[in-house]
């Protein structure tokens, strides 16, 4: 019982972060709780007894993704301030 | 408006189709056709205590190659097009400094990365984990290293040659499988050992250190691309 309640915040979080990663007019912010709709994905495969998943989840979505976003992030704007 | 109601009614319709899959799920008691296959006689032909690397590494082994062969083709292709000028490294020295905190923790924290990297690629046949979660866990250490401690560098030439050596090794494990054992990337080509220890299951631990090796340093080779394309105007 005190799973489904966990999985059930859980899932709302994974809503409110992700209608945030779509709407928000901050990108830094976007992508980070882009990020965090993975971070809580792992907990989920976590509760969902998928560690395998749960370990590549957390490090490849959350992690390597996340940077990936910020490294294209900052070089578009470094390309918009030389066209300006 | 209109566009918004139909979007609205799309979502409508693939809810009431998920709603209709939901009601008339029926969880399975019993294991069916391979899966029982796997969970009875997997113990005595694999000899792993991690049923889902049996899985992955053996009786799905040719798969497991296929994303392997993927992966690589994705670093290669963001290699190919990023077009790194490397030899403009060493202009670029001034690196913005990092943070006091970040950088100290970063100090301690990477070693344990790594090893926490290595760890569960070792034991892969153990316990839950393996060759791409560890090689992912050992990509992000270098990255935390990419961020907190930007003057450190990592050459280009060591990940493609570990790369390479540990692709090429894993097929020829493969083939190996074929002379040696009942075929491609059979196990038993080394023998099965005492269920439960490090040293069990054949040619798994083998295969997983490889991948992991390989799955780190492409993962880290693709953000190393991106990192030092930053520097570049």
């Amino acid at each position: 019982m005190i799973y489904i309640i966990i999985a059930i915040v859980l899932g709302i979080v994974m809503i409110v972060m992700s209608i945030i990663a779509i709407h928000h007019k901050n990108i830094t912010l976007a992508i980070l709780s882009a990020g965090g709709v993975s971070l809580v994905a792992s907990i989920l495969y976590l509760l969902l007894a998928a560690p395998d998943v749960a370990l590549t989840e957390a490090s490849i979505g959350s992690g390597l993704t996340t940077i990936i976003f910020f490294y294209v992030l900052n070089k578009i704007k470094k390309h918009k301030h030389v066209e300006e | 408006m209109l566009k918004n109601s139909l979007i609205l009614i799309l979502i409508l319709g693939f809810a009431a189709i998920m709603l209709s899959l939901f009601l008339s799920y029926t969880p399975s008691e019993d294991l069916k056709g391979v899966s029982k296959h796997y969970a009875e006689y997997g113990k005595e032909e694999v000899g792993a205590a991690n049923l889902v690397s049996a899985v992955v590494v053996t009786y799905r082994g040719f798969d497991t190659l296929g994303e392997v062969t993927i992966l690589f083709l994705t670093a290669s292709v963001i290699g190919f097009f990023l077009k790194v000028n490397h030899s403009k490294d060493d202009e670029n020295t001034a690196v913005k400094k990092y943070s006091e905190i970040l950088g100290t923790s970063a100090k301690i924290l990477i070693p344990l990365m790594v090893l926490l990297g290595v760890y569960v690629f070792i034991n892969g046949h153990l316990t839950p984990g393996g060759g791409f979660q560890g090689g992912a866990i050992i990509a992000s250490a270098f990255v935390l290293m990419f961020i907190a401690l930007p003057q450190r560098k990592i050459s280009h030439k060591v990940l493609s040659a570990v790369e390479s050596f540990s692709g090429l090794s894993y097929v020829l494990i493969g083939v190996l499988g074929i002379i040696l054992a009942a075929g491609f990337l059979d196990n038993q080509i080394l023998s099965l050992g005492t269920f439960g220890s490090v040293l069990s299951a054949g040619a798994i631990p083998l295969i997983y250190i490889l991948i992991g090796l390989k799955v780190g340093t492409e993962l880290t080779g693709i953000i190393s691309n991106l990192k030092e394309l930053q520097n570049e105007q």
